[in-house]
C-alpha cells in the first residue's frame, strides 16, 4: 500500500465519513436525552430529498443553491423528527416502533413528492452539488496537506466543527448536563426541576437537524439527484458509529472515519496487495459485524445512556 | 361482573387498530387530495387490486386476486415472525435478514440437489426455515447470554445478510448477468401453470399452503401449548417468569429461532414461488418493515396477523393500478407508515376513543402536566 494510494483514498473516505459523523452526532443528542432514534435513516432521506429538490429548483437563480439545500435539509429533518418526538414523548409510543414508522414513511413520502414535483421516481438531476475546496497554506504541509486540505468538501470541516461543538455542549454546558440527566434518570432529573419533556424535545429536534443535514450533505456530495436508494443504509451505519463510538463525540468521530474508510476499501482493495484476495462484500459487512462485536464486548459495562428507550413515566421512582 | 368488563377491555383493544387503519386511510386520502389527485381513484384501485372488480369501468380480472395472495404471503410470514418475538417481549427488526438467509438457503438446495418434486420442494422450504432460524438464533443468543439489545443486533444482521447474500449469489453460485443465478430445475418450484391459468396469468403459486400451515402453527404453539405459555410468560414479565422457574434465557433464544424460521420460510417461498432463481439485491426489499406493520396492526394474534397481512397485501397489489390511475403508488407506504405510527400512539388513540364516547377527560395527554401513570 503505497503512500500515494493512501493520499488518494483520504479525500474520498472523508467524503463518506462526513454524513456518517453528522447523523451519528444527531443520534447522540437524541439518545443522550433518553430517546432511541432508529429513524436516522428516514430523517436522512427526508433531508436528502429536501436538499436535492431545493438545489435543483434554485440552481438557475443563485450559485448558493447547494448551501440553501443544506439549510432546507436541516429544517426538513427538524420538522420530520417532530413526529418522533410527539409520538414517543407526549403519547408514550414505543420509540423503536415510532422510529420504524418514520423510516417507512420517509421512503413513501419522498418518492411520492418526487412524482408530484418532477413526474418521475427521483428528483431531477442538479448540475452541480457542493464544490470541493482547497485550503491555502495548509495544503502545502507535507503528507497532511494532501490528506486533509486539498480538494475536500467543506461539509467535512463542518462535521469536525460539529464534533467539537457537540462535545462542548454535551459535556461542558448546563444544557448538556440536563440533557444527559434525562437520558440517565429522568425521574431524578425532574425532581431537580428539569422539564424532561422539553429536554427530550430538544434532543430529538437537534438529532433531526443533524440527520437532515447529513442527508443533504450526502446527496449533494455523493450523488447527482435524490433517489430512494440515495441513503442506502447510511443512517444505520451512523447508528452503528454511535454504538461503536460509545455514545461519545470523539468516539463517534473515530468510528465515522473508520466506517468511511471501510466503505471505500471495497473500491481500492484490488490495488492493495493483502486485501486484493478478499471479496468486496466483506468490506460492506465490516461496519455491521464490528458493531455486533462491540456490543458484546461492551456488554455489562455502562456505556450508553441508561434510560434511553424507556418511556418517561412521572409516577415511577 | 368481571366477565363483561373483560369483554369491554377486549373490545377497546380491537378498536385501536381498526381506528388506526381508518385514520391511516383518511390521512392518505388527504395527502392525495392535497397533491391534486382524486382519492376515489385510489380506493377504486384498492378494491380492484383485491377483488379484481373494476368499479369505475366495470369488468373483472381474477389476476388481481392472485397478485393479492402473492403480495400478502411474504409479509404475513414476516408478520408472524415479528409477532412471535413480540409475544416473548423481543423486538425482531431482523425479519428482513432472516428472510434473505432463507432465500439464500432455498437457492442453494434448489440449485444443488436433484430430487423429485415431492422431496425437492419440502427440502427447499425446510432449508429456508432452518437458515432463517439460524440467523434469528444469533440475536436471541446474544440477548440471552450477554443481554445485548436485539434491536441493534438485528438491524446490523439485516445488512450483513444482504451483503452475504450478494456475495454468495454472485461468487459462489455464479451469476449470468450479475443479478441472478441460473434458473432452478422445475422440481424445486412452487409455481404451477394451472394456478397461473385459473387466475388469468398471475404469479399465484402453491406457497399459500405452507403460509396457512404457518398461521395455524403460530396459533397452536402460542395459545395451546405449555411451551407457548412459557414464551408468553417471559413476554408479560421476565422476572416473574424466572421466579416461577421458567428458563427465560432458553425461551428467548427459542422464540427468536421460531421467529427466524417464519421469516426464512417467506424467503424460500419468494425465491421458488414468485421467482425461479436466486437474486442479488441492491437494497433490502422492506418485507421486514412490512412484517412489523402487520404484527402491530394484527395485535400479534394469528387471526389479526392474517387480516393485517391481507390489508397491507392489498395496498401493495393495488400499487401498479394506482400508478396507472395517476396516483403515485408510494401512497401505500405513506398509509402504512401512518397506520403504524397511529398504532404506536395507542395511548393517545385510546384517549381520543374515550373522548368520542363522550367521556370528557380532556386531551390532557397533550400537555406535559398530565399525571397519568403510563401504559
Amino acid at each position: 500500500m503505497s503512500l500515494k494510494l493512501v493520499l488518494e483514498m483520504f479525500p474520498i473516505a472523508l467524503m463518506f465519513a462526513a454524513p456518517i459523523i453528522m447523523a451519528a452526532l444527531g443520534g447522540l443528542f437524541s439518545e443522550r436525552s433518553g430517546v432511541v432514534n432508529i429513524a436516522l435513516e428516514g430523517i436522512m432521506m427526508v433531508g436528502a430529498f429536501a436538499g436535492a429538490s431545493v438545489t435543483v429548483v434554485l440552481e438557475p437563480v443563485t450559485s448558493m443553491a447547494p448551501w440553501l439545500g443544506l439549510l432546507v435539509g436541516i429544517l426538513a429533518g427538524m420538522v420530520f423528527s417532530l413526529f418522533h418526538s410527539f409520538a414517543s414523548i407526549n403519547l408514550k409510543a414505543d420509540q423503536v416502533i415510532s422510529g420504524t414508522a418514520l423510516n417507512i414513511l420517509a421512503g413513501g413520502l419522498t418518492v411520492y413528492l418526487c412524482q408530484i414535483m418532477f413526474r418521475q421516481q427521483r428528483t431531477r438531476a442538479f448540475s452541480s452539488g457542493l464544490r470541493k475546496v482547497t485550503v491555502p497554506m495548509l495544503n502545502k504541509i507535507p503528507v497532511l496537506g494532501p490528506m486533509f486540505f486539498e480538494e475536500i468538501y467543506p461539509t467535512f470541516y463542518l462535521a469536525i466543527i460539529l464534533v467539537v461543538l457537540t462535545w462542548y455542549i454535551v459535556k461542558k454546558t448546563a444544557f448538556g448536563l440536563r440533557l444527559r440527566s434525562c437520558g440517565e434518570h429522568p425521574q431524578a432529573a425532574a425532581s431537580m426541576g428539569i422539564d424532561v419533556y422539553l429536554m427530550r424535545y430538544a434532543g430529538v429536534t437537534i438529532s433531526g437537524a443533524l440527520a437532515g443535514l447529513a442527508g443533504a450533505t450526502m446527496v449533494l456530495t455523493q450523488d447527482i439527484q435524490y433517489t430512494v436508494s440515495s441513503i442506502h443504509g447510511t443512517g444505520f451505519i451512523a447508528l452503528a458509529s454511535l454504538v461503536f463510538g460509545k455514545w461519545n463525540p470523539w468516539g463517534v468521530l473515530g468510528a465515522g472515519f473508520f466506517f468511511g474508510f471501510a466503505q471505500i476499501l471495497s473500491y481500492y482493495a484490488k490495488d492493495i496487495h493483502f486485501l486484493a484476495a478478499m471479496p468486496q462484500e466483506i468490506f460492506y459487512m465490516l461496519p455491521y459485524a464490528l458493531t455486533i462485536i462491540a456490543l458484546v464486548v461492551f456488554a455489562g459495562k455502562t456505556v450508553g445512556p441508561k434510560a434511553a428507550g424507556e418511556i418517561y413515566d412521572k409516577g415511577k421512582r | 361482573m368481571p366477565k363483561i368488563q373483560a369483554n369491554k377491555a377486549n373490545n377497546s383493544k380491537i378498536m385501536v387498530p381498526l381506528f388506526a387503519v381508518a385514520l391511516g386511510f383518511a390521512l392518505g386520502s388527504i395527502v392525495v387530495l392535497i397533491t391534486g389527485k382524486n382519492p376515489l381513484m385510489m380506493f377504486n384501485a384498492i378494491i380492484q387490486g383485491s377483488t379484481g372488480i373494476n368499479l369505475a369501468r366495470g369488468g373483472f380480472n381474477p389476476r388481481h386476486i392472485g397478485e393479492l395472495v402473492i403480495q400478502s404471503m411474504p409479509i404475513l410470514l414476516t408478520g408472524l415472525s415479528v409477532g412471535f418475538a413480540f409475544r416473548t417481549g423481543l423486538f425482531n427488526i431482523g425479519a428482513e435478514g432472516q428472510l434473505m438467509a432463507g432465500s439464500l438457503a432455498a437457492t442453494a438446495i434448489a440449485l444443488t440437489v436433484k430430487a423429485p418434486v415431492f422431496i425437492h420442494v419440502p427440502m427447499v422450504l425446510l432449508a429456508g426455515m432452518a437458515a432463517g432460524a439460524a440467523w434469528g438464533a444469533i440475536p436471541g443468543f446474544l440477548k440471552a447470554k450477554f443481554n445485548v439489545h436485539e434491536v441493534v443486533v438485528t438491524i446490523m444482521l439485516n445488512y450483513i445478510a444482504l451483503h452475504f447474500n450478494n456475495w454468495s449469489i454472485l461468487k459462489v453460485f455464479g451469476s449470468v448477468d450479475r443479478v441472478k443465478t441460473a434458473e432452478f430445475p422445475v422440481t424445486a418450484l412452487l409455481k404451477d401453470p394451472w394456478l397461473a391459468a385459473i387466475t388469468n396469468g398471475s404469479r399465484l403459486n402453491w406457497g399459500f399452503l405452507p403460509v396457512i400451515l404457518a398461521i395455524l402453527a403460530y396459533w397452536f404453539i402460542l395459545e395451546k401449548t405449555t411451551f407457548g405459555f412459557g414464551l408468553r410468560a417471559v413476554g408479560f414479565n421476565k422476572d416473574a417468569a424466572k421466579y416461577a422457574g421458567m428458563k427465560v434465557e432458553r425461551n428467548m433464544v427459542l422464540s427468536m429461532v421460531i421467529a427466524g424460521a417464519f421469516a426464512g420460510l417467506a424467503g424460500a417461498i419468494i425465491t421458488t414461488g414468485t421467482f425461479s432463481f436466486g437474486r442479488a439485491l441492491t437494497a433490502a426489499e422492506g418485507y421486514g418493515f412490512d412484517g412489523i406493520a402487520v404484527a402491530l396492526v394484527g395485535m400479534n394474534k394469528a387471526p389479526g396477523i392474517l387480516l393485517a397481512g391481507l390489508l397491507f397485501g392489498m395496498l401493495k397489489s393495488a400499487g401498479p393500478l394506482m400508478q396507472s390511475a395517476g396516483i403515485p403508488r408510494e401512497i401505500g407506504g405513506i398509509i402504512q407508515a401512518s397506520i403504524v405510527m397511529l398504532v404506536a400512539m395507542k395511548l393517545g388513540l385510546e384517549r381520543i376513543l374515550l373522548l368520542l364516547r363522550g367521556n370528557i377527560q380532556g386531551l390532557s395527554f397533550l400537555s406535559s402536566d398530565s399525571e397519568e401513570a403510563g401504559v
